[in-house]
Formats: C-alpha cells, structure tokens, sequence
C-alpha cells in the first residue's frame, strides 16, 4: 500500500510521536504513564512508519535489529536494581538525589529501571510486529 | 440548569444511545469494511466520552488517556485497510 498522504504524515508522526513517549517516560513517577506506555507509544511510531514505508525502509531507519534493544534494557535495568547493595542497603531500595533537577524533577534509580523498561518493551513489541510483517509477504 | 447536569442528563444519554446504534452495525454489518467503520466510530465514541467525563470531573489527566486511545484508533484503522488492501490483491 503506497499512499502520499500517510506516507507524508507518518515522516512528521514519527519525531513527534517519539518525543511524547520521552515525555511519558519522564512523567511516570507523579501522573499517568511511566516506562511501558512510554515504550507502547514509541513502537506505535515506527510501526506506523513501517506501514506507510514498507517494514524494509523502518530497518533502515532503526539502523539496530530491535532484538538488540532487549539485552540493553534488562541490563540497565537490573543495575537500577543492584545498585543500592553497593550503598550497603537492601536490593531495589530506591536511591533519590536530594536536589531536584529542572524539568526533569527528582531523579532517582526509579527513572533508570524506567528507562530499562521502556528499551524492552520497544525491542519486544518491534520484534514481534516486524517478524509477522515480514513473514507474511 | 447547570454544566454538569446537561451532562449528565442530554450529552451522556446522546452518546450511550449512539454507542448502542453502532454495536448494531458493528454486529450486523454485511460487508467486514462495515466492520472496521464502525469499530473505528465506537472508539472515537470512547473517546468523546472520555473527553466529557474529563471536562465533567474537571481532571486534565484524562485527556491524556483519550489521546493515546486516538493514536491506537488510528494505527488499528490503517492496520485493517493495510491487510484488507493486501488480501484483496491475492
């Protein structure tokens, strides 16, 4: 299916939508939303590119097989886990600045979990969608 | 009478009667495209109900919801008439 106006709006779609996944990413700890929906809306974004371009030309656009996405986030998000034991205090103890950045807020290990969390469900929900779309050409 | 009691009493009965007259196409519909539309407009119904609901209770975070349940809508509607496109090419 080769339609300009999806394809035009997809290419305008794809930074934005990726911009309101950071923003959901980063606004987890106090509202709605947090590092599943973050990663949820950010698949949205390239599987809607993958529709408008063909699964092929969203390969080229990722650059990296999604599969790699997943190791990364397990790893970064055990070392949120870990991390308190260095400080002598029980696994998955929260650890928080005591200074609040700007508009970020505070800023804890809970946000490096979060980031884990959004890598996997990225790599996961691409891998899956990418090798059915594939696979059924 | 006020905001909140127009809601209650015309803008909520308007939008569940709605939500049962497209169940029955959606449930009826001769042809699958039939299907998909009305799919389509049960969401964006969901969504009209979210933004009132919102605007009832006066919580902002709502819309937020209804946000992400249009942009899921979108991608499920352009997902159908992708492969509806690709079968019909077989």
């Amino acid at each position: 299916m080769r339609s300009a106006i999806l394809q035009t709006a997809s290419r305008y779609l794809l930074p934005i939508l990726l911009l309101f996944s950071v923003f959901l990413l980063l606004r987890g700890h106090y509202y709605p939303g947090g590092g599943f929906v973050g990663g949820l809306v950010a698949s949205i974004a390239f599987v809607l590119h993958s529709f408008a371009h063909g699964t092929v030309n969203t390969m080229k656009v990722l650059r990296y097989k999604p599969l790699t996405l997943i190791p990364i986030g397990l790893g970064i998000a055990s070392l949120a886990m870990f991390m308190p034991v260095f400080f002598g205090l029980p696994v998955m103890t929260g650890l928080w600045l005591d200074e609040p950045i700007p508009v970020i807020g505070m800023l804890g290990s809970a946000l490096l979990f979060d980031i884990g969390v959004y890598l996997v469900v990225i790599g996961v929900v691409l891998t899956i969608l990418f090798t059915i779309s594939l696979h059924t050409h | 009478m006020t905001l909140n009691l127009y809601f209650d009493y015309v803008i909520f009965p308007i939008l569940t009667v709605t939500v049962i007259l497209v169940f029955i196409r959606l449930f009826k519909g001769p042809e699958l495209v039939d299907r998909v539309v009305a799919l389509d407009l049960l969401i964006t119904i969901g969504i009209a109900l979210i933004t009132v609901y919102s605007i009832r209770s006066a919580e902002a975070i709502f819309l937020d919801v209804a946000m992400i349940f249009a942009l899921i809508a979108f991608l499920g509607t352009i997902a159908f008439s992708f492969y509806l496109d690709k079968q019909e090419k077989k």
